[in-house]
């Protein structure tokens, strides 16, 4: 593999990983997943991505990539019908609940969210997680 | 973004709304987590650069595999079986003396997945995909790439449908050498063209 100085006026980083966390693999897999499944073709899946990349205030060192294609993919399930904005801000609210009541060094399971028995499909409290 | 735990466990934002998307689309039965698993797996492990490597060294070895590559890349890809999970086409393009090839996605980031695994970071960012097509010769400069001035950069805007391989020309002194051997000399860079094949030791 290549290890030439890091480019002024470009990012430097030639051989990070190819992600730096794990739900980025996971938003990734799942994109692939869903096209193998027929969902949305690749040419959509571009648009969506594009749409979200070129976005004012993209970060220029690429940084935040992953988090502009999670958008993406949230926005393209979301015209699908597959899942809605206010689903998805609930049950990430549950999950962040979910961990933080499960000790450190357990999984974390969704059924730990000490606000579980509520229910999950009533409407969105209101507490929807941040991001996207 | 939040990495603090000292006390309990904490989802970031995005890891959580990742894990919503999960449970929903699992339940939904749009996908297995298992195969989810395999496909990060894949990624990490399996696909990357040293499958587009094999491709260059085949190409500069056997005359009629590298005429079929110029003809047909999607077949010729194929025929090692690196195949596109994406269905995209494929082209090669061969860099000689007079034209240097160099590719780009000014778009968001296509890429050739099955040949080359997944973009380094540069690739995705703003400042390549803007400045690849207005100023290649200079990015290629801050790439430590200086290329003579009688030679022709053509740049490749990749799309989902159309992907791009550059063939970056065989290093002088490696006559006779292995596929094996050649291979280690071709770097994930010098397939976008940001960079050249490696000289022989």
């Amino acid at each position: 593999m290549s290890r030439h100085e890091a480019a002024a006026g470009l990012p430097a980083g030639i051989d990070e990983p190819v992600f730096t966390e794990p739900w980025q693999a996971e938003a990734f897999a799942m994109t692939v997943a869903l096209h193998d499944k027929g969902l949305f073709s690749w040419g959509e899946w571009a648009d969506a991505l594009a749409t979200e990349v070129n976005r004012p205030g993209a970060a220029s060192d690429g940084h935040d990539y992953y988090e502009h294609w999670l958008a993406a993919l949230e926005k393209l399930l979301s015209a699908k019908g597959v899942a809605g904005k206010g689903d998805v801000d609930a049950l990430a609210a549950a999950w962040e609940r979910a961990a933080h009541a499960t000790p450190h060094g357990k999984p974390i399971l969704l059924e730990n969210d000490p606000r579980s028995t509520e229910g999950r499909s009533g409407p969105t409290n209101g507490r929807g997680g941040a991001g996207a | 973004m939040s990495h603090d735990h000292d006390h309990d466990n904490e989802l970031d934002p995005f890891a959580a709304r990742v894990r919503a998307l999960e449970t929903i689309l699992t339940e939904k039965g749009l996908i297995d987590p298992a195969a989810i698993d395999v496909i990060v797996d894949t990624y990490e492990t399996k696909i990357g650069p040293r499958n587009g490597a094999k491709v260059v060294a085949k190409a500069w070895v056997d005359l009629e595999f590298a005429a079929w590559l110029k003809r047909d890349a999607t077949a010729a890809i194929a025929s090692l079986s690196y195949t596109g999970r994406q269905g995209e086409h494929m082209q090669a393009v061969f860099n000689s003396e007079a034209t240097h090839n160099l590719v780009v996605c000014t778009l968001c980031s296509c890429y050739p997945w099955s040949v080359l695994g997944l973009p380094p970071v540069w690739y995705k960012a703003p400042p390549y995909r803007s400045r690849a097509v207005i100023d290649p010769r200079g990015v290629l400069e801050e790439f430590g790439l200086t290329l003579p001035a009688a030679t022709k950069i053509r740049v490749w805007d990749s799309t989902a449908e159309l992907r791009y391989l550059v063939v970056p020309m065989r290093p002088e002194g490696t006559e006779g050498w292995s596929e094996e051997r050649l291979a280690e000399l071709v770097t994930r860079d010098a397939m976008i063209g940001t960079g050249l094949a490696k000289e022989p030791a």
